[in-house]
């Protein structure tokens, strides 16, 4: 990193947060749009309970579990690859991103199920409130999920070109709390959309 | 200044200048016809004087990001422009298509001109902001593929930086969208769900990718902090402005007849809207503040860090003023809507066109930076111009909220026309400061006249 950067190296020799702090701005302005949208959903769901209640019943709760543990494994991975990249061991992190990337990709699958199962029963955007917002979120969270696995690519691309050693590895430490963030979200996403009653 | 070709950008920045003492100038006209109905009656009548303000600033505020574009490319690049002499016959085409449609505004009857320049065939007038006749808006196609080809080669076969990238993204963005101006349904909704492609995808879109890259490149200059802790940042703003930006687009789809969702999508995202504004900001002050050097430019500085400040308080916290669709149900299209659109464009985009032209001008002119006396005019023409449209802003808020309140929330609400003879004691006060602020152009362009060889 630049001679501009704040220094925050603790005494071991890592740094807090890991990555560069601008990925930390880009995720603290993430999570206030999705807590804005969790709010929302809050206080429309509040003045409309029995209309959420039902429909939420209509939502594939087992594919939002399945996506859970998906999401769950891939962040798992995303971190085993940096532990490898901090021990100077770039096969074993190539491996870990690219089990990561496999379970996000599987995520946008199921994901991808659920959605069709809905469109095709003829759900939109303006089927109701409820679904306006299921849709909203969770495509806005896909489309993290997008982006998240774009970044995750670009890592294991580097990572086997040799471009992250023991040494230098800021730039996957900024993709994975990147992509910490986006199953973050999820984490609290699915309980209050598919769960909560 | 590194390459000859890079040049080319002057005549932009003077046509682009001159187009903005004329925007002012009817400006002025059309802010006397608000309380003085008849000033100027038949030969320019308000929709034309209005028309002309609004076209104006939209032409010289893109023949400034042009101006801007051929500056930074060829420097960015490391290379010459791909072709100078392209770019200059451009220049000269795009001038006098701008004052053809100027003058075809002002002599003859829209109807007139609508029929003439053979919107027959092809209707794409009559709605505001694309009032420009069809063969016009051919004519800029042409210009803007001209632009976007001559910069591409030139990105093609030099370096490529972040900045030239966004840069380019924002400018191809900015000549696609412009393609939806072609766009006219019958269908009264959908004519203005594609029109907003246009106008909105533009001011809280694509041109925001522009605004950040000139904002980085002169700060990258006047600074001297590294251009990778920079060009972090501009990737940074720029994600958050299209995430919000773009959803963003249904505040305008409020009212218009769109599906009920759009109540929510747009509130929410255009809520956000602001975020990448302050993020803006903080950027401008935090890399002035960890300068390396010294820039003897003081006064480009001060309009990167205007900017700043401006377009947070103009395009992000007017605009949120009325962004939330349960507000906007009683201020949509009043004064309020005036207010954010001033300070707005003059925040942002403006004020972003004239930062680079103080940076590059005395550049082009053979001088790191004019002299102090012509810089002190310059900074006496920012503030003047700076706050007399805060006051334009909080005249028209102040306009706007006793409109709304007469019109639209009283128990016994008045029509249209007597809540304007209300009001017009801030009409008055706007046209007071409108001309404070025409004294402040003036000051500015005298700026350009003065000395400015002494300094180093």
């Amino acid at each position: 990193m630049s001679s501009d950067a704040i220094d925050m190296t603790e005494p071991d020799g890592r740094r807090h947060p890991p990555g560069d702090l601008a990925i930390w701005v880009f995720i603290l302005a993430e999570l206030a749009a999705f807590a804005l949208l969790f709010i929302l959903y809050g206080v429309v769901r509040a003045k409309h309970v029995e209309l959420f209640n039902e429909m939420q019943l209509t939502l594939d709760r087992n594919a939002g579990a399945l996506n859970t543990v998906l999401l769950i494994t891939a962040s798992w991975c995303v971190a085993r690859a940096v532990a490898a990249i901090r021990k100077g061991a770039d096969g074993a992190s190539a491996r870990w991103m690219a089990c990561g990337i496999l379970a996000g990709v599987g995520f946008l699958v199921v994901k991808g199920f659920e959605y069709s199962d809905k469109f095709d029963a003829g759900i939109g955007l303006d089927t109701n409130l409820f679904y306006m917002f299921y849709i909203a979120l969770t495509f806005f969270h896909f489309m993290h999920v997008v982006l998240g696995l774009l970044i995750l690519g670009f890592l294991l691309l580097k990572t086997l070109r040799g471009g992250y050693s023991a040494d230098d590895h800021l730039g996957m430490e900024t993709g994975a709390s990147y992509w910490h963030m986006v199953d973050l979200v999820w984490i609290v996403l699915f309980p209050l959309v598919y769960v909560m009653r | 200044m590194q390459y000859k070709s890079q040049m080319v950008a002057k005549p932009y920045f003077i046509g682009a200048l001159v187009l903005f003492v004329a925007q002012i100038l009817f400006g002025l006209i059309m802010g006397l016809q608000y309380v003085v109905g008849d000033f100027l009656f038949p030969h320019i009548p308000f929709n034309v004087a209005r028309m002309v303000h609004t076209n104006a600033l939209i032409v010289w505020l893109l023949m400034g990001f042009m101006g801007a574009a051929y500056y930074m490319v060829p420097e960015e690049s490391e290379c010459e422009l791909y072709s100078p002499k392209l770019a200059l016959i451009m220049f000269w085409i795009f001038l006098a298509a701008a004052g053809l449609t100027v003058v075809g505004y002002l002599a003859v009857p829209y109807a007139t001109l609508a029929k003439i320049t053979g919107n027959d065939l092809l209707p794409t007038m009559g709605r505001e902001f694309l009032e420009q006749p069809t063969i016009t808006k051919i004519g800029i196609v042409v210009v803007a593929l001209a632009f976007l080809f001559n910069l591409s080669m030139t990105f093609l076969k030099g370096r490529k930086t972040s900045i030239t990238t966004v840069m380019l993204l924002g400018l191809w963005g900015l000549a696609i969208m412009f393609l939806f101006s072609f766009v006219n349904p019958d269908n009264l909704v959908r004519d203005k769900f594609y029109w907003w492609w246009v106008v909105h995808l533009w001011v809280e879109g694509v041109w925001e990718l522009i605004l950040g890259a000139i904002l980085a490149f002169v700060l990258i200059k006047i600074t001297g902090v590294d251009r990778e802790v920079i060009e972090k940042w501009l990737y940074v703003i720029i994600t958050l402005s299209l995430i919000t930006g773009l959803i963003g687009t249904g505040h305008h789809y409020f009212w218009i007849g769109t599906p009920e969702y759009w109540q929510w999508l747009g509130s929410v995202f255009s809520a956000l809207e602001p975020v990448p504004f302050f993020a803006m900001t903080l950027f401008a002050f935090n890399m002035v503040n960890r300068r390396r050097r010294e820039h003897p430019n003081r006064a480009a500085t001060l309009w990167a860090l205007g900017t700043g400040v401006m377009s947070f308080l103009g395009a992000g916290v007017w605009g949120f003023l009325h962004t939330l669709s349960p507000v906007n149900y009683y201020t949509h299209g009043t004064q309020i809507t005036a207010a954010h659109g001033h300070m707005a464009f003059y925040g942002a985009y403006v004020m972003v066109v004239l930062t680079i032209i103080s940076y590059a001008m005395p550049l082009m002119r053979g001088r790191a930076a004019n002299s102090n006396a012509s810089q002190v005019l310059e900074m006496w023409g920012f503030w003047l111009m700076t706050i007399s449209m805060v006051f334009i802003t909080l005249f028209l808020t102040g306009a706007g909220i006793l409109q709304v309140w007469l019109q639209r929330v009283s128990t016994t609400p008045m029509g249209f026309m007597a809540t304007q003879d209300q009001v017009a004691l801030f009409y008055w006060l706007r046209e007071g400061t409108g001309l404070v602020f025409m004294i402040g152009l003036a000051v500015y362009l005298f700026s350009f006249f003065k000395d400015g060889k002494s300094a180093a």
